[in-house]
């Protein structure tokens, strides 16, 4: 419900973010749980609904747009960083969203994320992964694992996959992180931080298709065994886990190691998680850790502060004018050697 | 007409044509600039063309390494920057060689002879040296040890070898100066404001190009002077351009005539990456510049930009418009205002592309997947560039339609003199963004133009969702109805055919009826006018039109086209748009067709007329 804040502004609800659009994803997907807590980010984050922007490309995450009672652009296959560049360099005083899979983003369309990333636009870039091409129904995906038996890999996939974590990483993206659609409070506390961050924030969003790639994240994501086989990443914090925070992470040289607290091992031996580290080299071992040598790292990996190219690009023009003054074109037009004709 | 300088004669030409030609490191492309200013500040008229090799340093010295640049003046108003040239400046062997088939017999030749060395004549494939066997008979060669008189004229400047061998094409400037009776006055201002931090430069060139001035005349080199009158050209401020450089203008003018941010986004493309350098300087205008990973990263920006209100702005080229095609398509189904500027070269792949030709027409006429009509304007001329600019822009914003501003790498390279327009005499480009949430649905139509309403992010209360999905007539919901897709579809189509009356009527050159028309678009307009003319002035019943709407047609083309017996149809690809007007227009035109990488010249049409014509009554 809409109610007063404080300052007399009228604080939306999730209601209010909620489009008279019928949702269409099939029954059970990972993506309600996304869609439902973007909607429930919404009226935290105090910007004016009419300020805010989802955009998309292709595949079942990029319908999400016409589920939000904002601004949205459900564009084509791949492009969305393109077109919410060009949106936010040109109005950076609105929020723009990038909603966008594991195909969307990794496959057809990794040389936009890969550049949008680098430059540091003032994004939000939320990557549902589920391992699987949904939309065309059920072929494998650059996250797919090896050997992974779909309708176009009968005899299991050949290619190696890739970790969106390390590609944005590798990226130089200032903003980086991961975490669980199952997993709502997190999930929800995750988008915020991504999208209090100034600069790129990538997501990366397990979300389980259940209709072609039923429990692809199961093995370590079930509440059973959750908390032994998953690590949540806190800042200034050692990495402890499991159900009794009887485990924790070392870093031995470069090379990451699980050991047991207790018998000589205390916290003070444990790697204690900076994700302000200008160097990424901790949070690229991070995000190469996992399920079953390691428990899967979920939470903040990166953040750290870079000048966004929309601050930039804005500063340059702010600057042009300073220096040189408004644009004269009729100065512009009557430069170089010029002479009358009679 | 002739006069007395000193003791030598002065012989009056109405026009002048010389290719400067030379290594690429050899400065023709400067020199030629140098030549196109002053004839232009003297008043002649001026049309040039750069030919320029694809490799940015091939071996010095060898043909591929060529560089040359065209100027003709006049004292009349040309059109082209002519078919053949009178004066072939040849800095070294492999400059004689790769233009000397251009030049007619009696033109003259003036070789740098200290460049004829054997390792050079080796270099340029000739077995002996042509300025000492007879090879050149029937040319007027005249030999002119440039590179050591430069070198000596400079000796005594603090430059090194390399500074100094660097400077010799003003030497030959210079020379050429003395020929045609030229003021060194511009060069000097020139070269003074482009060395001002460099002033040991400055002066070197200065003297190098004063020396082969003089060299010029006590050498006695030319028994007979030129000079070429002033044209008579509009009353008006002149200055030169190109048609890259008349484009940036013109979009950027459209910016303030519109008073909305330009966005342009592009990846870098020859022969389109001048406009990006262009605007690039002018960020003092509010103009943003981004140059994308890719060709599909650029247009999607300016899709974006579109979406937020501002003007959306990218350039390419054939190849690049190929990988633009499918967010065309998206810019087409979400009816946001976006110019594409497609400066069109040689194809198909990545073909020759410092050459240019038509041939991208079709492609952007029909080159998207579905029925995806856009606007499409194409300039005739350099100087045109700025008023189609401007033009493109109009119609996207008022239409709400993506708009293709169709020029080629020869319009977008060549130059000539430009009357400066004011900007008071320029209309203004009305923008009008939906503000109104009771009345707010993204797919309504204007009753006259169907253009959607332009509504921003920002805009309380307007919150819509548009994409690439068939939308539904009036609230722009996702619909796979059958009817409301035909609905749609025919609203998309017809949205561009009202720009028809929206546009200027074909202008005839020549009587408005008669035995031929010759119907041509972009930059053959020089040719085809040229021709026609000489061919007018033999008697025969010819016209001219150049189309610079090619999508929609101008309304009343049809009725032009039914005014003449027959229709020739000139153009740089195998008829392209010959193809479209006996579809559209059950007429029976007949073309001329050449895929070279070069423009038509004057000659070629001519002779097509005479062909066409000859035999008939003339008026």
């Amino acid at each position: 419900m809409s109610q007063a804040t404080t300052d007399g502004q009228i604080k939306l609800a999730r209601k209010d973010f909620v489009s008279d659009q019928e949702v269409r994803w099939c029954p059970g997907c990972g993506d309600y749980s996304i869609l439902t807590q973007t909607q429930k980010l919404m009226p935290e984050l105090g910007v004016p609904r009419e300020n805010i922007v989802f955009i998309s490309g292709i595949g079942c995450s990029s319908r999400l747009p016409y589920y939000m009672n904002t601004y949205g652009f459900h564009s084509i296959h791949g492009r969305a960083p393109t077109i919410a560049t060009g949106l936010k360099i040109t109005r950076p005083e609105l929020q723009v969203w990038v909603i966008t899979g594991d195909g969307d983003g990794l496959s057809i369309g990794g040389n936009h994320l890969l550049h949008v990333m680098r430059r540091n636009v003032d994004l939000v870039i939320v990557l549902f992964n589920n391992r699987i091409y949904g939309l065309t129904k059920g072929q494998y995906s650059p996250t797919s694992e090896i050997g992974k038996r779909t309708k176009s890999s009968p005899a299991g996939s050949i290619d190696y996959p890739i970790n969106p974590l390390s590609i944005a990483l590798g990226a130089e993206a200032s903003f980086v992180a991961r975490s669980i659609d199952i997993d709502v409070r997190h999930l929800m506390s995750t988008l915020e931080r991504a999208a209090r961050h100034k600069g790129t924030s990538f997501v990366e969003v397990y979300q389980n298709c259940n209709v072609f790639n039923d429990g692809a994240f199961m093995e370590f994501a079930d509440k059973s065994v959750r908390p032994d086989r998953t690590i949540t990443l806190e800042h200034g914090k050692p990495l402890i886990f499991g159900k009794d925070n009887d485990k924790g992470i070392r870093l031995n040289g470069t090379r990451p190691e699980v050991v047991d607290l207790g018998n000589g091992v205390s916290e003070s031996d444990l790697l204690i998680h900076d994700e302000t580290d200008p160097d990424p080299i901790v949070a690229h071992i991070l995000a190469r850790m996992q399920w079953p040598e390691f428990p899967v790292p979920l939470g903040v990996v990166r953040a750290v502060d870079r000048p966004t190219y929309d601050d930039l690009l804005n500063d340059q023009v702010q600057d042009a004018i300073k220096s040189s003054g408004e644009g004269d074109l009729t100065a512009i037009l009557n430069s170089g050697d010029t002479w009358e004709v009679e | 007409m002739s006069t007395e300088n000193g003791d030598r004669k002065v012989e009056e030409l109405d026009r002048v044509t010389i290719r400067f030609a030379g290594d690429s490191g050899d400065g023709m492309q400067l020199v030629g600039l140098q030549f196109t200013n002053t004839a232009a500040v003297f008043g002649n008229d001026v049309a040039t063309v750069p030919d320029i090799p694809a490799e940015i340093r091939a071996p010095a010295g060898s043909i591929p390494g060529v560089s040359a640049f065209q100027v003709s003046f006049s004292s009349y108003d040309i059109h082209t920057p002519g078919d053949a040239p009178d004066v072939l400046v040849a800095m070294n062997p492999a400059a004689l060689k790769a233009h000397l088939s251009d030049l007619p017999k009696g033109g003259m030749i003036v070789a740098n002879s200290d460049e004829f060395t054997e390792v050079n004549l080796k270099k340029a494939d000739y077995d002996s040296n042509p300025l000492k066997d007879d090879s050149l008979t029937g040319y007027r060669l005249v030999q002119v040890p440039i590179t050591s008189m430069n070198a000596r004229a400079l000796a005594d400047s603090r430059l090194n070898t390399k500074q100094i061998d660097r400077s010799k094409n003003l030497f030959a400037l210079g020379v050429m100066f003395w020929l045609y009776e030229r003021s060194l006055e511009p060069t000097q201002r020139s070269i003074k404001q482009r060395f001002a931090k460099n002033p040991q430069v400055a002066e070197a060139n200065i003297t190098t190009l004063k020396a082969g001035y003089h060299f010029g005349e006590t050498a006695e080199l030319f028994p007979v002077l030129y000079s070429v009158p002033k044209a008579h050209l509009p009353p008006g401020k002149y200055r030169n351009i190109t048609g890259n450089e008349a484009a940036a203008l013109g979009f950027l003018t459209a910016s303030k005539l519109a008073d909305k941010p330009l966005l342009y986004g592009s990846y870098p493309i020859t022969p389109a990456s001048d406009i990006l350098h262009e605007l690039a300087k002018h960020k003092n205008f509010g103009v943003k510049t981004f140059q994308a990973e890719d060709e599909i990263a650029a247009i999607g920006a300016i899709i974006g930009a579109a979406f937020g209100g501002s003007l959306g702005l990218t350039a390419t080229s054939g190849p690049g418009l190929a990988l633009k095609s499918e967010a065309l398509g998206l810019a087409v189904m979400v009816e946001l205002p976006i110019v594409v500027a497609v400066i069109q070269r040689s194809g198909p792949s990545t073909g020759m592309p410092t050459k240019s030709e038509q041939a991208d027409l079709l492609q952007a006429v029909f080159g998207r997947n579905g029925e995806s009509p856009v606007a499409i304007v194409a300039p005739a001329t350099p100087s045109e560039c700025f008023n189609l600019a401007i033009e493109a822009f109009r119609i996207a914003i008022k239409h709400m339609i993506p708009t293709i501003f169709l020029s080629d790498g020869h319009l977008g390279t060549a130059s000539e003199p430009w009357r400066i327009p004011s900007l008071d005499d320029l209309p203004k480009i009305a923008v009008e963004y939906a503000t109104d949430p009771d009345t707010f649905q993204p797919y309504t139509r204007n009753d006259k133009t169907l253009a959607r309403p332009w509504a921003i992010p920002g805009t309380p209360g307007l919150e819509h969702r548009i994409g690439g999905l068939e939308k539904s007539d009036v609230s722009g919901n996702v619909s796979y109805d059958a009817e409301n897709h035909w609905k749609m579809t025919q609203y998309r189509a017809e949205k561009v055919e009202r720009i028809a009356d929206d546009i200027p009527h074909v202008e005839v050159i020549g009587d408005p009826q008669g035995q031929l028309l010759v119907l041509g678009w972009g930059s053959t307009y020089g040719a085809i006018l040229s021709a026609v003319t000489r061919a007018r002035a033999a008697g025969l019943s010819v016209s001219c039109a150049q189309l610079r709407h090619l999508n929609p047609l101008p309304s009343d083309l049809g009725d032009v086209i039914s005014r003449f017996d027959r229709i020739l149809m000139p153009e740089l690809n195998l008829g392209q748009l010959r193809m479209i007007i006996r579809s559209r227009f059950m007429v029976d035109a007949e073309g001329l067709n050449k895929v070279s990488g070069r423009p038509f010249l004057i000659q070629e049409i001519e002779d097509k007329i005479l062909s066409m014509v000859k035999s008939e009554v003339r008026v």
